[in-house]
């Protein structure tokens, strides 16, 4: 009964033209009939369905064990405050900026170490992403403001003309930027990049001798991935008003690998399947939140048990078992 | 069958000059000099150890060689990118399959298309027309390819459900789709049964009368060597030892001592019949 139940939303999410239908539907009537808190509590949904994206290349598509990604949120978020607060150049003209110096940052710190396979890379990330901590707390030129950060960044505005100072405004700043991603990532997977990526994941030396310059697209995810988590930085910083240290922990890069690890590696509706997970999971359990880590612990070690590839894994190809019959029907 | 001259009608494809390997104090390859010719199957063999796998490692750009250069199709490529060297017309094969196990047979194939290709990040966002028109020629080619090697039917099957002999024909369709000028197959028969290796040799003669192509091949499987090469390279301890047509390989003292060692009491009537029962 339950798994008919659950075929059958499957059916409805694999019918696209219904189902974009039907999410726009409910992301624009949504905010107007629910509580600020609940508006705020879908503002971070977002937020995490962003960095889950972004890790999500890195991981997910090129299988590169990155634990240090909350460092691109954090230079992404840093980026903005400090131009923001020093220049008074507006946030929302920060944005394309925060990618960029994010990207530029993944590129200059993962060129030497790209190499790396597996459990190194891991370790050398969980490095990069603590010192990026350190620095920060370290107010390097009087920079960053040390353990304090950085406050009184604006709200997000174009110099006067946008301006966004409310929560629905905010809630629909980081979707639109979500529905963009998942739509340019959407069109990524489904090219001869998305498709070099997957190789590298599945067999790098295999990837190299079928003509993939492995080592570029390696970097080229990494420069994405922490472009779009730099994008999630600007966001987050222009909403909290402020940025500290505190907020790029070594346990954010975990929360994002969890919400890659949830959904399914390379899936793009995992990933907000994932993000919704730990971003409404601490909400819901608000009263118990001294339980909260249990279950959040019992969670990820069912899962592991009985679902190892995700809640949605991503679907290769159109159709499995067809072909298999078409053999034998043809007989030969 | 065979002659005993080369055939060297075809140009050189494929040239080594003084190939030296070392690992630590082990040469691994000493010296090796050959040529292959335009159109020629090509087989490199030796006892285990001879260095035949790290000729091919050097060849296709996985190692760099501490002496010697490479030149194909009178380029150097001596300590280019393997990448690099793929787009330049070389493709390989591994001795133990390795697909993208759970990517689907076309996409497999499809990969050895993207050094043909060339839309970038913003191309393949925007779906430029560029763009469209180069993902339809990879489409087309990649169901060419499996419609050669017969697997239409599992297009859409990951790669690791398919049976081992259909594994070994999918990576050979995969570096066929790099469209290369060399095919370079590291023991292509290991693991097949002898009904499959019978296929895989009337597969890689049609590959030859059909496609503009020149296949290197390191086999141990005695039957495809003589069956299918028209030129035979032997190896043994990093050097060359003898070179020639197929017949006159099989029967040379040198070859056979490095294979059985010294004593020439010690035969293998097994092989000798498969022999006979080909030629």
């Amino acid at each position: 009964m339950k798994h008919n139940a659950f075929l059958r939303i499957k059916e409805f999410f694999t019918s696209r033209p219904k189902t974009a239908f039907a999410a726009v539907a409910v992301f624009i009537v949504y905010p107007f009939l629910v509580s600020d808190y609940y508006i705020d509590v879908t503002f971070y949904f977002g937020i995490y369905a962003l960095l889950g994206l972004s890790l999500n290349i890195v991981l997910g598509e090129v299988g590169l064990f990155d634990l240090g990604h909350a460092c691109f949120y954090a230079i992404g978020a840093y980026t903005t405050a400090i131009l923001n607060t020093r220049f008074g150049i507006p946030v929302l003209a920060l944005l394309p900026v925060s990618a960029v110096a994010a990207a530029l940052f993944a590129y200059i710190v993962c060129s030497p170490i790209i190499h790396l396979r597996g459990d190194y890379l891991c370790i050398v990330t969980i490095g990069m992403g603590e010192i990026v901590r350190l620095a920060l707390i370290n107010n390097p030129f009087n920079l960053t403001g040390g353990p304090n950060g950085v406050f009184g960044i604006d709200f997000p505005s174009l110099g006067g003309a946008i301006v966004i100072d409310s929560s629905i405004e905010y809630y629909f700043l980081i979707w639109i930027v979500v529905v963009l991603s998942i739509l340019g990532l959407g069109k990524l997977q489904d090219s001869r990049i998305g498709r070099a990526w997957n190789c590298i994941r599945e067999d790098q030396t295999a990837a190299e001798a079928s003509g993939i310059d492995v080592r570029f697209y390696k970097l080229l995810a990494f420069m994405l991935g922490a472009a779009l988590a730099g994008v999630g930085g600007n966001i987050y910083a222009s909403k909290l008003m402020c940025v500290s240290p505190e907020s790029f922990t070594f346990w954010e890069s975990c929360l994002m690998f969890c919400i890659v690890l949830i959904g399914g590696m390379g899936s793009i509706p995992g990933v907000l399947i994932g993000a919704a997970f730990i971003s409404l999971f601490p909400e819901i359990f608000r009263p118990f939140a001294m339980y909260r880590m249990l279950v959040f612990g019992a969670v990820m070690i069912l899962m592991m048990m009985f679902r190892p590839g995700g809640f949605w894994p991503r679907k290769r190809g159109a159709v499995s078992f067809d072909p298999l019959l078409e053999v034998r029907g043809r007989d030969d | 069958m065979t002659e005993n001259s080369r055939n060297t009608k075809g140009k050189v494809v494929l040239q080594t000059q003084g190939l030296t390997k070392v690992f630590g104090g082990l040469t691994a390859v000493s010296k090796f000099d050959f040529q292959i010719h335009q159109g020629e199957i090509c087989s490199l063999i030796g006892p285990n150890g001879a260095g035949k796998t790290t000729v091919f490692n050097v060849v296709t750009g996985i190692y760099k060689p501490e002496y010697g250069e490479v030149f194909f199709m009178g380029k150097n490529i001596t300590g280019k990118k393997t990448h690099e060297i793929v787009s330049y017309g070389i493709a390989r094969t591994f001795q133990n399959i390795r697909l993208f196990p759970d990517m689907t047979c076309l996409e497999n194939i499809k990969a050895g298309q993207h050094c043909r290709s060339s839309a970038g990040l913003w191309a393949s966002i925007f779906r430029t027309p560029h763009q469209r028109k180069e993902e339809r020629h990879i489409q087309e080619i990649a169901e060419s390819r499996i419609r050669q090697i017969d697997l239409w039917n599992f297009r859409d099957e990951p790669a690791k459900n398919i049976a081992y002999g259909s594994q070994r024909r999918l990576e050979i369709a995969r570096a066929l789709a790099t469209e290369p000028a060399l095919l370079i197959l590291d023991e292509p028969s290991s693991g097949l049964n002898p009904r499959e290796t019978q296929d895989l040799m009337k597969f890689l003669k049609n590959l030859i009368a059909e496609d503009d192509l020149t296949i290197l091949l390191i086999e141990h499987d005695m039957n495809v060597v003589m069956g299918v090469s028209d030129w035979v390279i032997v190896m043994d301890d990093g050097r060359k030892i003898a070179e020639g047509p197929p017949l006159q390989i099989y029967n040379d003292p040198l070859v056979i001592e490095a294979y059985l060692g010294k004593d020439d009491e010690i035969q293998e009537p097994d092989r000798d019949e498969q022999v006979r029962g080909n030629g």
